[in-house]
């Protein structure tokens, strides 16, 4: 169990985290989440006892980390990868923590053998990849055995195999009743791990909830409807039946029919009633990226805008379309977000060929004022791009 | 469009790469997938002209690559976030690769702005976060404004807007015509980004397909039904020669069916379905199952969690319960009594 | 690829690193300082010396006397300049760049032997006008036969020093490496060498030893050196030149 209470921290003017109270519990994992800067590292590091709070206080089973028994055999954390002495032997930099904290060398192989590291013990660290490293990292953590588990970026240069083998490392961590607390920037990742969420931006809490939670907070489920391809006719009728009784219908790129507002059951009656088969008929949660992007909008620090490319012109071979403003979308302004894409490796949203730009995408109410829509025109290919550029302002 | 042909690369006795054909085409967006140690970056390297193969040729627009007039312009690349010096400032950084191509002043503070450092531009880069580096990185292979574009590991470092952005920007650069080329180990965000997938294991060649062909050869696909009317539907189902099977929850899972052929069948018999979705595995999944045999590092601890074939747990939206609890138990609780 | 392009981008290269800075000044500061300080010594022992000394004294080579440390820091200039590439990774982003490596090494070298040689000769005159000045009576004149050939010729040297090290480096790559071996190489070998009897006759033939000759004006009563000034700037040029080329070889030939 962390528990922290009024945690804050400051740098001279700058204050990086503040007025944080929040509980990681045993027996789930936690996932840490927040934009680059949002104080999730400074966070960790007072949990460690890394860095003293300005105010307020954080405490590991009832004690402050420092003031911890036996810290090592309570905690284990990765925190940075890079933490190793490079000339050192895998197993020795293993062995010194050991040692250090009165754990038998036999736990040493052990641990090796957990992370997959023992073939390449006896070599020096240094020639290790990004992803040895952070095996190095988690059997570190794993040392002692310890009942509080802190991982930061823990699958960073691991490969898919690696990324499977921790994900179901924490989560077998927690099952046995141990407290995991990971920060990451993976959304997808996080929303296969985690069971809890705490959010912080600009230092500040935001959310402490469960990801189920988090996620029908912050954003909208919908249903996916196909109609026979055969018969265009239907597709326009139970989209009729469908708005008319109060759900929203947008149409997606492969035909299909993207549906809020109304449970699938009702959907099946509606459907019924108008005398339309389903080919289709499939529930959808919208991606847990999705609503952490909803919820941490205007917390950001280094904000992408579009590529203007006007120093260049180069010509483009026939086929390619013209240069114009490249769409990225990615700036989180309220509203422009489209839908995830409703199965694994779908297109994004988007809307039919051949839509005028004046579609409910192509025409945005501007909050960023009367700068002109660079999407007016955009490729037809990606119509549904964001509508808004990203503020200058929020860009610090 | 990138091609290789034959591509090989032996270190000593160890051959890093064997024998390596295939295009990597315009307008669509290529991962390139691998496990650690497959020979993705070597690959990358060679088709750079950094190493240089031991048999083979790869070819970028037609051309070698150490043939290429101001290459920037062509082939922009992303390889490492670390291929700065860290003394020089941001600005300065893309200012020599510019100048180098012959590209124009203005456009590093386009490629700077697009990439959000602007406000950083003139602040040394060993001060940089990973995201920052990975930012800069990213400028440099914009700089040329190329029609092909290489990342490896894009995303590394980046914060989920950073991530957004650069899964669009990657998108948005194919829908242009670009040819647009990514490694990445993180599944999940290949599969929201690639449209075609080259997958490589120790150095040769696994499959070279759609992304959609790859998860469909590669795991198994199901479509699952809800139906108030379930033991008419069964009736009808079992009639019209589909095996079924029944879950916990009262659903029912029809392996490799068509929901077209299911949509069809319950509208003939006027059986109300209140679900009825195609559920297709992860490309986690169908990636776990084609390179099982060619992964370098094992990890394990208990079988549970190493056995790759717990990736091959079904149905992306329920992940597979946390299991193996007393194989760890057993970890040093030995060592602890005494 | 035009080679003006590679050249621009790699003054923006190597005017965009501290290192440039230090190592460059540094070589300057201590070349000058050193070089007034003994100068002032040896104007104080003149008259404590013997007769030989005497006529061997050579009031512009001492003016000089601050290069044998003041060189050290040419080294760390010349093998930062080319294997800050390899240690930051940068090689791999410049070779992208510039995939003709030729063209990308010996832009680099230009560029930076340019520049040392504006500092180096700089360097040169000042330690020679405030060496002379130091020396009091004892002084020798820009005019004076051989002395302008010298102080231009101790430019070249500290010039050759530094290409000598970007060689060394491009075929080395590891900075560390580079200056373990170069520095002990110049600061002590080459000097053990050139007063051991034994090796004398080797030593004469290093690059410094021969580079050395061309800042002489007055040849010392016993000297049998078997070449003059331009002779032994040769010779270090033949060192400089297989540097530069053995690690052109390298470049070219091996994976970045």
């Amino acid at each position: 169990m962390i528990e922290a209470v009024g945690l804050t921290k400051r740098y001279g003017d700058k204050t990086a985290v503040y007025n944080l109270s929040f509980q990681v519990r045993p027996g789930s994992v936690t996932g840490f989440l927040g934009p680059n800067g949002s104080g999730k590292s400074t966070t960790m590091r007072m949990i460690l006892g890394l860095d003293n709070p300005s105010a307020g206080q954080v405490t590991i089973g009832g004690y402050p980390y420092r003031k911890l028994p036996n810290a090592p055999r309570q905690v284990g954390a990765l925190l940075d990868a890079k933490a190793v002495h490079g000339g050192r032997h895998a197993r020795n930099h293993l062995l010194c923590l050991a040692q250090l904290s009165g754990i038998p060398a036999r736990r040493v192989d052990e641990v090796l053998g957990v992370v997959g590291l023992q073939d390449v013990a006896r070599k020096r660290s240094k020639g290790f990849s990004l992803g040895m490293g952070q095996r190095l990292g988690i059997a570190a953590a794993l040392l002692g055995d310890p009942q509080v588990l802190l991982f930061d970026e823990p699958v960073n240069g691991l490969d898919p195999e690696g990324i499977l083998w921790v994900r179901n490392l924490m989560k077998s961590l927690a099952a046995e009743g141990r407290t995991v607390f990971v920060s990451s920037h993976l959304m997808s990742e996080m929303a296969l791990t985690a069971d809890h969420l705490i959010v912080i931006g600009r230092g500040q809490m935001l959310a402490d909830m469960s990801i189920g939670d988090f996620i029908s907070h912050n954003s909208a489920d919908f249903a996916r409807v196909r109609t026979p391809d055969t018969d265009p006719q239907q597709r326009e009728k139970l989209t009729a039946a469908l708005t008319e009784a109060g759900g929203q219908v947008l149409p997606e790129q492969d035909g299909a029919l993207r549906v809020t507002g109304l449970p699938l059951p009702r959907i099946s009656d509606l459907a019924h009633g108008a005398d339309v088969r389903l080919w289709e008929l499939s529930p959808h949660q919208a991606s847990l990226e999705e609503a952490y992007m909803r919820m941490t909008q205007g917390a950001v620090d280094y904000r992408s805008t579009i590529d203007q490319r006007a120093g260049l012109q180069q010509e483009l071979q026939p086929g390619m379309m013209p240069p114009q403003q490249m769409p990225v979308p990615g700036q989180g302004q309220p509203g422009w977000y489209a839908p995830p894409p409703p199965q694994q490796g779908g297109q994004p949203f988007a809307m039919p060929q051949g839509q005028p730009p004046a579609g409910p995408y192509g025409a945005p109410a501007a909050p960023g004022g009367g700068e002109p829509n660079p999407y007016a025109q955009a490729a037809p290919a990606r119509p549904s791009a964001a509508p808004e550029l990203t503020k200058p302002e929020d860009a610090r | 469009m990138i091609e290789l042909e034959g591509l090989t690369k032996r270190y000593g006795e160890k051959m890093a790469v064997n024998h390596l054909t295939f295009a990597v085409r315009p307008g669509i967006v290529t991962g390139f997938l691998g496990p650690n140690g497959a020979g993705k970056s070597t690959t990358m390297r060679m088709m750079l002209g950094l190493d240089r193969p031991t048999a083979g040729d790869v070819r970028i627009d037609g051309q070698h690559y150490d043939r290429l007039k101001d290459p920037l312009k062509y082939i922009g690349a992303l390889l490492d976030a670390k291929g700065m010096h860290g003394g020089r400032s941001a600005f300065n950084h893309l200012l020599c690769l510019a100048q180098s191509n012959g590209i124009p002043r203005s456009r590093v503070h386009e490629v700077l702005d697009t990439v959000g450092l602007t406000a950083v531009a003139r602040k040394k880069a060993k001060g940089f976060s990973l995201g920052m580096g990975q930012r800069l990185g990213i400028a440099g292979a914009l700089l040329g404004d190329p029609r092909i574009l290489m990342f490896d590991e894009p995303v590394n470092g980046l914060d989920p807007e950073g991530i957004h952005w650069i899964r669009n920007l990657m998108k948005s650069l194919a829908a242009q015509g670009r040819t647009v080329f990514v490694s990445s180990h993180l599944m999940s965000e290949m599969a929201l980004t690639a449209d075609h997938l080259v997958v490589i294991g120790q150095g040769r060649l696994l499959a070279d397909t759609s992304m959609a062909d790859f998860i469909q050869r590669n795991s198994r696909s199901y479509v699952r039904i809800r139906s108030p009317q379930r033991e008419r539907l069964l009736d009808v189902l079992y009639g019209a020669g589909i095996t079924v099977v029944e879950t916990d929850g009262g659903t029912l899972e029809v392996d490799g069916g068509k929901p077209e052929r299911i949509g069809e069948l319950a509208a003939q018999h006027q059986i109300v379905l209140h679900e009825l979705s195609p559920q297709q595995a992860s490309l986690e999944e169908a990636f776990m199952r084609l390179t099982a045999e060619s992964v370098e590092y094992h990890a394990h601890a208990d079988p549970s969690l190493a056995d790759p074939s717990l990736a091959g747990t079904p149905s992306p939206s329920a992940p597979p319960p946390p299991s193996g609890g007393q194989g760890r138990q057993a970890w040093g609780s030995d060592w602890k009594k005494g | 690829m035009a080679a003006t392009q590679v050249v621009r981008s790699e003054w923006t290269k190597i005017r965009s690193v501290a290192s440039t800075v230090w190592t460059l000044s540094l070589a300057a500061v201590v070349t000058i300082a050193l070089g007034m300080l003994i100068s002032l010594l040896s104007k104080n022992e003149f008259d404590t010396m013997s007769r030989q000394d005497r006529l061997s004294f050579d009031p512009t080579f001492i003016s000089f006397a601050g290069m044998s440390l003041g060189q050290l820091a040419m080294i760390v200039f010349g093998v930062l300049v080319v294997s800050n590439e390899y240690s930051t990774g940068m090689i791999r982003t410049s070779l992208a760049a510039v995939p003709q490596r030729g063209t990308f090494l010996f832009s680099k070298i230009a560029v930076a032997t340019g520049l040392a040689f504006v500092v180096a000769l700089a360097t040169s005159f000042v330690a020679f006008f405030l060496g002379q000045a130091m020396l009091g009576s004892h002084r020798a004149s820009i005019g004076d036969p051989g002395v302008l050939r010298a102080v231009i010729g101790g430019g070249l040297y500290m010039t050759l020093i530094a290409v000598f090290s970007m060689g060394v480096a491009t075929m080395l790559r590891s900075p560390m490496l580079s200056l373990g071996i170069l520095m002990p190489f110049f600061f002590l070998i080459s000097a053990i060498l050139g007063n051991v009897d034994a090796t004398k006759k080797i030593g004469r033939y290093l690059p410094d030893q021969a580079g050395n000759k061309i800042m002489q004006v007055v040849t010392p009563v016993d000297d049998d050196t078997p070449y003059g000034p331009w002779g032994g700037l040769g010779i270090m040029v033949l060192w400089v030149v297989v540097a530069v080329a053995g690690g052109y070889a390298l470049l070219k030939k091996r994976d970045a």
